[in-house]
């Protein structure tokens, strides 16, 4: 049974006398009522029908029970009263650099993070100079008519594309969580790519972090007309030690006929945050969608990020990781909805637990009967160091017809005290013989991974590994 | 200075005592063989030594060049120049021999020092080679689904890519064919020289022609009973163990 309380807000002691100044303009207080979301819509200057929008969506967050049913009893442990649901940019915490650990600004400069990031990144400052980097991503894509901006800018300045794609993949009733954000969402991204635009550039969240607050409720939407294609990477790698203890974003991918949209995360949080995050996308007829999706530390993280394979021939992909270190739970898997003949749908998960870590794999396939030509394909690996991780799968494969394929398998692996021992008597320290077992498990999905994307993640497990023995 | 010095080690496994009051000093540039029946505590003596933490040393001294062991976690033992081929090899599955390799190569390195990739695959492959073992193993999941034999050979390659200054082989002849048993042996011999010691144990006298040992002990329950040179092993592989049980029954 837990003991920790969910605290008002992240405030470490260890990190130092930090605090929220109590009264700013831009600051809507704790707790959640419909006070607070007329204040952020006033603060954001939003329309009537968002403001409509969040506050059905408050009604929808507050009759949704907990999903404890079926999920962690650990979510009763969120103090929602106690949680700020509003800060405006510029209106971050003051702390000062001093005040960040050591050990937080070691990690940073192992990550090889520029010194005008690892600021931001400490929650030192409310944003890094990365203005140039943005603003220039921004103009080689705008020549491509791409749109590529924060959600708020995209609403109001893009309503007519915006309404007619937002909260329709994922409705506000979709899951509690789903729901929080929609009420309080700021910050986060809205991308349009013009039909049969290929992107030439990946565009990264990480760009753009600055113009809005870092979300807390992130909200993302991300359209890919007929025969488009992008590719979008969210999030940094540096641990965030951000001052929030809850994160619910939901981002929105809808894949127009013959559009590819792959969408990577890789996310390092620190652990005591609940990350609730709710992904899904639309894939029209030929279209491709694909997820990779890397989580590491986190106090809990559930998140199943899923592709509704809505036309014909569509194409939907998972491949995930996690890696549950003590005292952390990722709660993680997929969802493939084929809802048209000849989709095909391919998840790759695997999950890595450390000592009291805990992993879970849940999987949704649904193929109707009435359907053919379908097929899903479903690997899920764990891996589990030391006796005392927990790994649990629940794939859940709903009808399949008989003109439709369905292939899982999984598989449950361990690195035993004794694997340990014989590294170590080949020199290696534990940490790197952890490492070097976690790289070698998830070597043959990561080599997927663009290049830096693989590289990034190889180190951060190797600093999770070290971190986590000794 | 330049020795393995084991002196009046006791280590106790599951509450249960198997070394008492072990000793025996191991010069560089010798072979010191070590026989004795099963269960006598062969086995423990290495893992005690490596520092497996299921093998508790309730006393005594272990020196390695003058550096006290047993402060050292089992890495640092490692890095100081300490090998241990296992009796029964771990499989690692996922990491591979050349990426292993590679790994315990780096960790011998300083903070800032990079493996010579080039030079590191050059100097494998001649060993390999050397050792008869295909190159294709580069690629294979250390041990694997290796037959008993390829383990075996698995790790004298380990041993000659980590070039440790004393060496602990545990039946590494037990599992080997006529013609490695031969290959091993010359690769032992080759990295010998006067830089490393070598604790042999064995069951059987037949790796002894191959590899000269300076001494040979006798190990029964829980330390050396008796130590003479290579004919002793002879004397063993004719009479067994029952003679030197009953000189041990005479004097105690
Ligand atoms: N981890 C352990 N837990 C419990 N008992 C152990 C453990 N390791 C060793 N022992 C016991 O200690 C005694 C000595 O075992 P050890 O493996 O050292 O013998 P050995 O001399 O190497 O034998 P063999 O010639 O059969 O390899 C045995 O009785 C064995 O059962
Ligand atoms: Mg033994």
């Amino acid at each position: 049974m837990p003991t920790t309380e969910t605290p008002e807000i992240d405030i470490k002691t260890d990190i130092g006398d930090f605090m929220y100044p109590e009264n700013h303009t831009y600051d809507a207080g704790t707790g959640l009522s419909e006070k607070t979301i007329d204040y952020i819509c006033d603060v954001k200057k939003e329309d009537d029908w968002i403001r409509d929008f969040r506050k059905k969506a408050l009604k929808v967050f507050r009759d949704k029970p907990m999903p404890t049913h079926w999920a962690s009893g650990d979510l009763n442990t969120i103090d929602f009263d106690k949680i700020r649901y509003y800060l405006a940019g510029g209106q971050k915490p003051s702390k000062s650099w001093d005040d960040v650990p050591e050990d937080v600004k070691k990690t940073f400069e192992r990550l090889g993070i520029p010194e005008s990031e690892r600021k931001f990144l400490a929650g030192v400052e409310a944003q890094f100079d990365s203005e140039a980097a943005y603003s220039n991503i921004k103009e080689i894509v705008s020549k491509q008519g791409v749109i590529f901006v924060g959600s708020t800018e995209g609403l109001m300045k893009h309503p007519e594309i915006f309404r007619k794609f937002f909260g329709k993949v994922i409705p506000t009733s979709d899951n509690k969580f789903a729901a929080l954000n929609s009420a309080v969402f700021s910050g986060g991204s809205f991308i349009y790519v013009p039909p049969g635009v290929k992107v030439s550039h990946p565009l990264q969240a990480y760009f753009r972090i600055n113009a809005q607050n870092f979300g807390q409720f992130e909200r993302t939407l991300i359209i890919a007309d007929e025969g488009a294609e992008v590719t979008y990477m969210e999030g940094c790698t540096a641990p965030k030690f951000d001052t929030a203890t809850l994160h619910s974003a939901v981002v929105e991918l809808v894949a127009l006929k013959g559009a590819k949209i792959q969408y990577i995360t890789v996310q390092n949080w620190s652990s005591n945050v609940f990350n609730l995050v709710t992904k899904r996308a639309v894939a029209h007829e030929e279209a491709e969608v694909k997820w990779i999706d890397c989580n590491i530390g986190s106090r809990l993280t559930m998140k199943y990020p899923g592709v509704v394979l809505k036309g014909r021939k569509a194409r939907g992909e998972v491949l995930s990781i996690a890696l549950a270190n003590d005292g952390q739970h990722q709660d993680t898997g997929a969802k493939m909805v084929h809802a048209a003949d000849e989709t095909t749908s391919n998840i790759i998960s695997k999950s890595i637990s450390v000592g009291k870590g805990r992993s879970t794999y849940r999987g949704l396939v649904s193929m109707p009967k009435h359907l053919k030509g379908c097929k899903n394909n479903t690997e899920c690996d764990a891996l589990l160091i030391n006796t005392n991780s927990r790994t649990d799968t629940y794939p859940a494969i709903t009808t399949r017809g008989q003109k439709n394929s369905v292939q899982h398998e999984a598989s449950v692996s361990k690195v035993s005290a004794e694997q340990i021992f014989y590294m170590q008597q080949r020199g290696l320290s534990e940490g790197e013989a952890m490492s070097l077992s976690v790289n070698g498990f998830i070597n043959d999905l990561a080599k997927h991974f663009p290049m830096e994307y693989s590289v990034e993640l190889k180190r951060l497990i190797d600093l999770e590994m070290e971190g986590s023995v000794g | 200075m330049s020795t393995l010095e084991i002196k009046n080690l006791n280590v106790t496994v599951a509450e249960t005592e198997i070394l008492r009051d072990f000793s025996l000093t191991l010069p560089k540039g010798e072979v010191h063989a070590i026989m004795g029946p099963n269960g006598t505590g062969k086995s423990t003596l290495a893992k005690a030594l490596a520092g497996h933490p299921d093998y508790e040393v309730t006393s005594g001294e272990v020196l390695l060049d003058g550096e006290n062991v047993l402060e050292m976690e089992v890495d640092e033992r490692a890095r100081a120049g300490l090998f241990m081929a296992f009796q029964y090899p771990s499989e690692i599955p996922g990491v591979s021999i050349a990426n292993f390799l590679r790994a315990a190569r780096q960790a011998r390195l300083g903070e800032d020092e990079e493996l010579e990739v080039t030079k590191f695959y050059k100097e494998m492959y001649e060993k390999m080679d050397a050792l008869k073992i295909d190159r294709k193993f580069t690629s294979r999941s250390v041990n694997d689904g290796f037959s008993g034999g390829e383990k075996k050979r698995n790790e004298i390659l380990q041993m000659a890519m980590l070039e440790p200054k004393y060496a602990i082989m545990d039946e590494t002849d037990s599992g080997l064919d006529i013609d490695a048993l031969r290959i091993v042996s010359e690769g032992v011999n080759k990295l010998k020289g006067p830089h490393m010691g070598v604790l042999l144990i064995t069951h059987y006298q037949r790796i002894l022609n191959y590899i000269t040992p300076d001494q040979v002990h006798v190990m029964f329950d829980g330390r050396i009973v008796k130590s003479g040179g290579k004919e002793l092993a002879l004397e063993l592989e004719e009479k067994g163990y029952d003679w030197i049980k009953d000189e041990v029954a005479q004097t105690a």
